[in-house]
């Protein structure tokens, strides 16, 4: 089995509202060098250790991610580099 | 007629709608399970809202994915009406049988309180009785309302006029301090190209009885009734 480890995030200039109250919590601890704050959601699959990529692209595309809002990464220890996904249109 | 209500684990104003439709405004009502894979014999289908799987992974995606959704879209493709209130708006998103995607309110907070909207399209089953640029009042109740859509779909929808509610002031008038969570172009209500879906974030099944301060949830509801009427139509029939 292969773990696999999907990240998921909002498209750049998609609003985070999430990530706009993380920075304001890290200025009101009196942070002044952080510029940005994204927030995402992290994602683990155990699978067989020969699923094919574009299995993992699909669920990523049709399932896990939104793909009009957000955008992904797929960490596959068996692929390098890092399998970034966004559906454009 | 007879219209399908759907509960999914966690949908929590399934038995409202169930009321209005049964009690106030005299409709059969068949109670339809996210297990359920058939809708025969009704011929309007109504998606609650609630919080569906918990809002796990996002609000509606799960539920999207449910058996009963085959039924539904099947249905949605033949023409049938369907509305989808709240989380029941946020699953149609996310099953793809409306267009664009919920982020959460701008300022990240639960919303929770009577709103203005406008009508901006009576082109649909649920808001054919309706006039263009009438006020209703309605309450919402969400932390998941913040409505989005790329810029070419909007101009899309907007040319294929699927924008059904937009929020506004008391006047009919748009402005930001009068949209609630920060919807792009305060779009608060849109429907598909046919007009038989519709999705709206405000509630109004929580507005159809002049006792709880507002009664124009009701026309929603009897707009459909007259369109199906009016049209004698079966499941399978079309709309326009």
């Amino acid at each position: 089995m292969t773990t696999i480890r999907i990240t998921i995030t909002l498209k750049p200039g998609v609003l985070d509202a999430q990530g706009q109250a993380v920075l304001q919590g890290l200025r009101t601890l009196g942070d002044d060098q952080v510029s940005a704050v994204r927030v995402g959601r992290y994602i683990e699959l155990t699978v067989p250790d020969g699923i094919k990529g574009t299995d993992l692209d699909q669920m990523c595309e049709r399932f896990l991610a939104n793909p009009l809002l957000e955008e992904w990464r797929i960490d596959d220890p068996r692929r390098t580099p890092l399998s970034i996904g966004e559906r454009t249109g | 007629m007879r219209f399908g209500v759907v509960t999914f684990p966690g949908s929590n104003c399934d038995q409202d709608c169930v009321y209005v439709l049964r009690s106030v405004l005299g409709q059969d009502v068949d109670a339809v399970w996210h297990e359920d894979r058939s809708l025969d014999g009704l011929d309007a289908i109504v998606l609650p809202g609630g919080f569906a799987h918990g809002d796990y992974l996002r609000a509606g995606a799960i539920a999207a994915r449910a058996p009963v959704m085959s039924a539904v879209g099947a249905f949605a493709r033949a023409g049938g009406p369907v509305l989808g209130i709240c989380n029941g708006f946020q699953v149609l998103l996310e099953a793809g049988l409306l267009p664009g995607a919920m982020l959460r309110n701008q300022g990240l907070r639960f919303r929770c309180l009577p709103v203005f909207l406008r009508v901006e399209s009576t082109d649909t089953a649920w808001t054919k009785t309706l006039r263009e640029g009438q006020v209703l009042q309605l309450p919402i109740a969400h932390g998941e309302g913040n409505y989005f859509a790329p810029e070419p779909l909007l101009a899309t929808m907007e040319d294929e006029h699927q924008v059904v509610f937009r929020y506004c002031d008391a006047d009919g008038r748009l402005a930001s301090s009068a949209n609630p969570n920060g919807s792009v172009r305060h779009i608060a209500g849109v429907c598909n190209p046919a007009g038989n879906v519709v999705g709206l974030m405000p509630h109004p099944e929580r507005a159809s009885e002049s006792v709880l301060g507002s009664a124009d949830g009701r026309l929603l509801f009897e707009s459909v009734l007259s369109v199906l009427s009016t049209r004698r139509m079966s499941p399978a029939g079309a709309l326009r």
